[in-house]
């Protein structure tokens, strides 16, 4: 796993600043050397010799599921780069405004040689602060490319007063709880907050619990220090609610004490936390999972999990995308780590009651 | 022959390294230079003991190269299909815009050279004139037809059949999905791609008919016709799959030879010009020569070092077979008579 290329996938509706962002990354001084997979050649400002210009073609595979694509220009990217390993540390992909993240993301889990040569690092996605609101309304790809990140970097904070700030970053929280959200102006954030970050390594997904990620506390979790993970700790928000029961009105919106921010519930674009305490027994957890991705995938755009599984001491790490699921048994559970395993899902219509009774049916 | 690793063992004292030290892209001979594209965009010319190094794409990579026994023809990602001969003279015969990658090559009749970069397939014929095709999806693999002025096109959903020389829309064969890379029989009746859902797809053009060849547990990234046309060999599973093709109806009800079974993927397959003799060479870096009458097996190279065959070819009288790996490995073997 760890002499895998890390990939660094760049969404964002237009002029968000993914450009910015991206000419950034190129232009400092980190010692890292980039491949750069981009839309619009001529955008990037920067020399560098392994930039290289993409088609954006995604394929449906030949295997009758409809929800099977790739991008097949990535895959012909990638097994070109391929025979220059050694001369680059990491792969950025940048995507247009337009583009849908699942194929994307597809590729790394459905090509075997892109699967065995290259990991997804991260989603990390560009909004656009006094925009975000109207194309979440009007731009189904907007809210696509929220829900499936795992960064989002809501830039151009300055063009909007500290409470649309709230209002938005709300609006974000509403698709897509588990990402990290920081505030920025110009795209100006520390390059270590958005790449290599290992997000897909799903360790967030442990340590978040859903409730406190729906808080706010009053001050700017993003906006300052970024040596360390504001998420990981800090107050329960003990609004009492269940912020994930859709038997209330859709658009339901409530303020509570600390920092007042805006609880919104997106339509049709939900995130569930699922928890079983203890062991799940994987004779029941793994076909329980391949007739959900049968049966509800197409509703599901990112779902994973971490599995304390019966008798099994590492940690069985998965994650999907639509039907296409990706799992392996990684790291050793610590001395004292709690054995819990959980689930998120993040998608459309999402069916809490019908998740949460099959997940823990799988229990040990 | 015999099994392996037995009496043959001295057929490896014979094999002359190359120390390539990068990707071997692609190797093949120029008359008996063996010639060797790579991964830092050189390429080594060696003939018995004198190998030189080329420079010839300056720091990119060269994606891809074929050649066609007095040229080889190399695409890098700097954007630009060089031609080099079995002296060293390198020429730039194409140059795709900024930022795209040659992503396909090759040679045709009378020193035809074709190349494809994202949406666009290009042919150069012998006296230099050049034509241009849009694609509806990037040209994955080309190859020329065996007869005619004919370039083929492995691209999403089908292959294009294209006459550069006439004008209005190219005829195409269509079979939903990626198709990947091409070839042709030598009696120009089958025209067959490989795909990226782990198959093969082949087409009678005589009635359109098609022909699927599945049940690969791996993507198929190399293709060889046997010298006498009536086999295709593939890689792609932990035995060369061998098609026959000798009847009007291809491979169709017909199972597949599978040669060479070992614990290890088949990455590179190459047919002996001459003989019905295959050379395999498998992901653990092994290669195996193969008789087809009895199957007997000779062992040409031990697994182990340099990872991957990424590369094999013949030399055009048989007497030789050069390869290359993933990891800069390379050499020349002469064989004794087969
Ligand atoms: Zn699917
Ligand atoms: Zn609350």
């Amino acid at each position: 796993m760890s002499d895998k290329i890390p990939v660094t996938v760049l969404t964002g509706y237009l002029g968000a600043g993914k450009t910015t962002l991206l000419n950034r990354i190129l232009s400092e001084q980190h010692g890292k050397r980039y491949a750069v997979i981009v839309n619009e050649f001529g955008e990037i400002g920067i020399d560098n010799e392994l930039v290289v210009g993409a088609d954006e073609e995604v394929f449906e595979m030949n295997n009758g599921c409809i929800c099977c694509t790739v991008r097949g220009d990535l895959i012909r990217i990638i097994e070109g780069l391929m025979k220059r390993k050694g001369k680059f540390d990491a792969i950025i992909v940048e995507t247009t405004g337009l583009a849908d993240p699942a194929p994307v993301a597809q590729t790394f889990f459905v090509d075997e040689e892109v699967q065995d040569n290259a990991r997804l690092d991260a989603v990390v996605t560009v909004a656009d602060a006094k925009w975000l609101t109207d194309r979440l309304k009007d731009a189904p790809e907007a809210k696509n490319q929220i829900a499936f990140a795992d960064v989002i970097l809501l830039n151009k904070t300055d063009l909007v007063t500290p409470a649309e700030v709230e209002e938005v970053e709300a609006r974000i929280r509403g698709i897509n709880p588990y990402a990290r959200v920081i505030r920025t102006v110009k795209s100006q954030v520390p390059l270590s907050e958005v790449l290599d970050r290992g997000a897909f390594d799903l360790e967030r997904i442990l340590e978040l619990e859903p409730a406190f990620l729906e808080t706010g506390d009053g001050h700017d979790h993003h906006g300052h220090d970024h040596g360390h993970d504001h998420h990981e700790h800090g107050p329960d928000c003990g609004c009492g609610h269940d912020h994930h029961d859709h038997d209330h009105d859709h658009g339901h919106l409530h303020a509570h004490g600390g920092g007042g921010l805006k609880h919104y519930h997106d339509e049709h674009m939900q995130s569930v936390a699922l928890t079983v305490s203890g062991d799940v027994d994987p004779e029941k957890f793994i076909p329980w999972v391949q007739d959900l991705a049968q049966s509800d995938g197409q509703n599901f755009l990112r779902w994973k999990g971490i599995l304390s599984f019966k008798d099994e001491p590492r940690r069985y790490v998965f994650q999907g995308v639509h039907m296409i699921l990706d799992g392996d048994l990684q790291r050793e559970w610590k001395p004292g780590e709690k054995r819990d395993s959980k689930l998120v899902f993040i998608g459309k219509d999402l069916d809490k009651a019908k998740l949460q009774a099959g997940f823990e049916a799988t229990a040990a | 022959m015999s099994s392996p690793g037995s009496t043959d063992t001295s057929l490896a004292d014979y094999m002359r390294p190359v120390l390539a030290g990068s990707h071997v892209t692609a190797t093949a001979f120029l008359d008996t230079t063996a010639v060797f594209a790579l991964g830092d965009g050189t390429v080594i010319l060696a003939n018995g003991e004198t190998t030189s190094r080329l420079n010839a794409h300056d720091g990119a990579s060269i994606l891809v190269a074929v050649a066609d026994g007095k040229h080889l023809v190399t695409g890098g990602d700097d954007g630009r299909v060089m031609r080099i001969n079995s002296t060293g003279k390198i020429e730039e015969i194409g140059k795709a815009p900024s930022g795209a990658w040659i992503d396909a090559v090759a040679v045709g009749p009378d020193g035809a050279v074709a190349w494809s970069a994202g949406k666009k397939a290009h042919v150069r014929d012998g006296k230099g004139a050049l034509f241009t095709l849009d694609l509806p999806s990037s040209g994955r693999g080309l190859c020329f037809a065996p007869k005619g002025f004919q370039l083929y096109i492995a691209r999403y959903n089908g292959v294009t059949l294209w006459f550069p020389r006439t004008q209005g829309t190219p005829k195409e064969v269509a079979w939903k999905g990626s198709h990947l890379d091409v070839t042709a029989s030598a009696d120009g009746r089958f025209v067959v791609s490989t795909m990226q859902e782990n198959e093969m797809h082949g087409w009678r053009l005589a009635d359109n008919g098609n022909m699927r060849m599945s049940g690969y547990p791996s993507k198929v990234r190399s293709m060889s016709w046997s010298h006498d046309g009536k086999w295709l060999a593939s890689s792609g599973a932990d035995a060369a799959i061998v098609w026959p093709f000798m009847t009007r109806d291809g491979p169709m009800g017909k199972p597949p030879l599978e040669l060479g079974i070992r614990p290890s993927r088949v990455e590179r397959v190459a047919f002996h010009p001459k003989a019905p003799v295959l050379a395999v060479g498998y992901k653990d870096g092994c290669i195996w020569f193969i008789r087809m009458d009895d199957e007997s097996i000779l062992q040409a190279r031990s697994a182990g070092e340099g990872g991957p065959v990424t590369a094999l070819a013949w030399s055009g009288d048989g007497s030789m077979l050069s390869f290359g790996s993933e990891e800069g490995s390379a050499g020349v073997l002469p064989l004794p008579k087969v």
